[in-house]
């Protein structure tokens, strides 16, 4: 054999081993690519179909009513205790920050804006994750296990209208009420530490509340609690109704819920900031 | 073709490699209870999920009372739901209603039945099932296993089906528990006129419920007749499942291993 054809016999193989190595590695980053894409379009579908079965017949208002019950009411003292202790806890450190610079008269500002804009909404939203979107998860993951979503199909009746609409419309209903009663009990926390144990003037702290307070930092709160409020429902019901077999299908199901719930929450916070405040 | 009540024409299912249907024929004549029997992973299950819409089909055709069904959703799908009853492996009852409730699922939600006039029905239902109306108001955690079959049968044919589908219906009751259903399958079929599809592996069960059997291998059907003939049917493969033998031409995991 020549000199010059064994190094084109090295050359061709160098290069083949190039290329299997870069096909190796755009297999490697468009899997994953795939998978996301696949999953997107996957929870896309189901949103879509989800909302348009809130809005079309038949309706079941006894779902609705035992939803607005089991997301709403059972959801209030987990939410209020959230926002009493917030409120509190932000009094306290405001003042222990703004007594460095003589600017304890903002405490109450400080309060009611952070409580109303930002941290009722989110602090209610991930707590209501992880107690309905947790449970939510749970039910119909094992509704899916034990074959109760096929029997549900088999006596004619659509799981997305009987199970996930009424859940979604009471989520996206509920928790601006929810929200509302926080920013109240939130404040009335900031309210208590503030008067009761920095010595603030309980008029001068409510009438500076009320001043600072303008309609958009509410409302902005309470769609925020809206769509919070329909992620988490949409996300509990996808991972519960597209769960795995088994006790562990069931598990990675209320884990994922309560997880992409949360995050979803944070990202959509940035968002909804950031159109209702720039 | 008119006596025919399904008719499932060269039925493809798979799931990802593995084929689970593999061009699948079965006649079910209107008015007869046809069981189908094989192993377990045989594809029992997927052939009824099928049939149900509950699973979309690769290729094929699933003709009831003459009309294409297989792959269509919607209301469509709806219309041919009304016709059908399912009696679920492990019962499938809605932990969250009371026992009446979930027999009269079918009446309330899919008929729109007003609720006292269903809860009646759901009562006589239960009678014909043997169970007294003390029962109609404990949730189905409350009830035995018999029970529950008992129930989820009574929610089968609350709505008065056309075709009743029985997916193992004595799997984890005790033989005389077992014979009892059996015997309520029988009767509750032949008061309601109706034509039935069972999918089982207890041979008393088949004996007793069937007037056709479908030995299932592979993906297909490999033998179809008489219950009267199954003795005899002159196939090793239908020999060996009624007769439950580790060995035969049904290769099981630990045979094909040492094969």
């Amino acid at each position: 054999m020549s000199e010059s054809s064994a190094s084109g016999i090295i050359q061709h193989f160098g290069t083949k081993r190039l290329l299997v190595n870069f096909m190796n590695f755009l297999a490697s980053v468009g899997a994953p690519v795939l998978r996301f894409m696949n999953a997107t379009g996957k929870l896309t579908y189901f949103a879509a179909q989800s909302v348009i079965n809130c809005f079309l017949p038949p309706y079941y208002f006894r779902s609705v009513i035992r939803q607005f019950g089991d997301i709403g009411y059972y959801s209030l003292p987990v939410v209020g205790m959230t926002a009493l202790f917030t409120g509190m806890v932000l009094a306290l450190q405001s003042y222990t920050g703004f007594t460095r610079f003589n600017a304890e008269g903002a405490i109450a500002s400080v309060v009611v804006l952070s409580i109303t804009r930002e941290l009722s909404p989110v602090l209610a939203g991930l707590m209501v994750a992880g107690r309905v979107g947790a449970s939510i998860a749970a039910e119909i993951g094992t509704m899916r296990v034990t074959e109760q979503l096929d029997a549900l199909t088999t006596l004619s009746v659509n799981p997305h209208k009987y199970l996930i609409a009424p859940r979604i419309i009471a989520g996206t209903l509920m928790l601006p009420l929810l929200v509302l009663l926080g920013d109240i009990i939130g404040v009335f926390g900031g309210y208590l530490v503030s008067v009761h144990m920095l010595g603030f003037n309980p008029h001068s702290f409510l009438s500076q509340s009320w001043d600072v307070l303008e309609s958009m930092d509410v409302i902005s709160g309470l769609v925020k609690a809206a769509v919070f409020g329909f992620i988490v429902t949409l996300m509990g019901c996808y991972n519960g109704y597209s769960s795995g077999r088994g006790a562990q299908g069931v598990g990675a199901a209320t884990t994922y819920a309560v997880v992409s719930s949360s995050i979803l929450i944070l990202i959509f916070n940035y968002i909804l900031t950031q159109v209702f405040f720039s | 073709m008119t006596d025919l009540k399904i008719k499932m024409k060269d039925v493809h299912k798979a799931f990802g490699p593995k084929r689970v249907l593999n061009g699948f024929n079965l006649d079910v004549p209107k008015g007869q209870s046809v069981v189908i029997i094989g192993g377990s992973g045989t594809g029992k299950s997927v052939t009824l999920k099928c049939i149900l819409g509950l699973m979309d089909v690769d290729k094929g055709s699933i003709l009831i009372d003459g009309k294409e069904t297989a792959n269509i959703h919607g209301t469509e799908r709806s219309k041919i739901m009304r016709k059908f009853g399912m009696l679920f492996q492990g019962g499938a009852l809605f932990d969250s209603l009371p026992v009446w409730e979930n027999v009269a699922f079918g009446l309330i939600h899919g008929q729109r039945m007003g609720r006292e006039e269903a809860r009646e029905i759901a009562i006589q239902k239960l009678a014909s099932v043997g169970l007294a109306s003390q029962v109609a108001d404990l949730l189905p955690a409350e009830l035995s296993g018999g029970m529950q079959k008992r129930v989820s049968l009574a929610r089968a044919i609350a709505v008065n089906p056309e075709i009743i589908f029985f997916d193992e219906p004595t799997t984890g009751l005790d033989p005389i528990m077992a014979d009892v259903i059996n015997d309520l399958i029988v009767k509750c079929v032949k008061d309601l006129g109706a034509t039935a599809v069972s999918i089982t592996h207890d041979m008393a069960s088949v004996r007793k419920i069937a007037d056709k059997v479908a030995m299932l291998h592979e993906g297909r059907i490999i033998w179809y007749g008489d219950k009267s003939e199954l003795d005899n049917s002159g196939n090793p493969f239908v020999d060996q499942f009624i007769h439950g033998r580790a060995h035969g031409p049904i290769m099981t995991i630990g045979a094909a291993q040492a094969a």
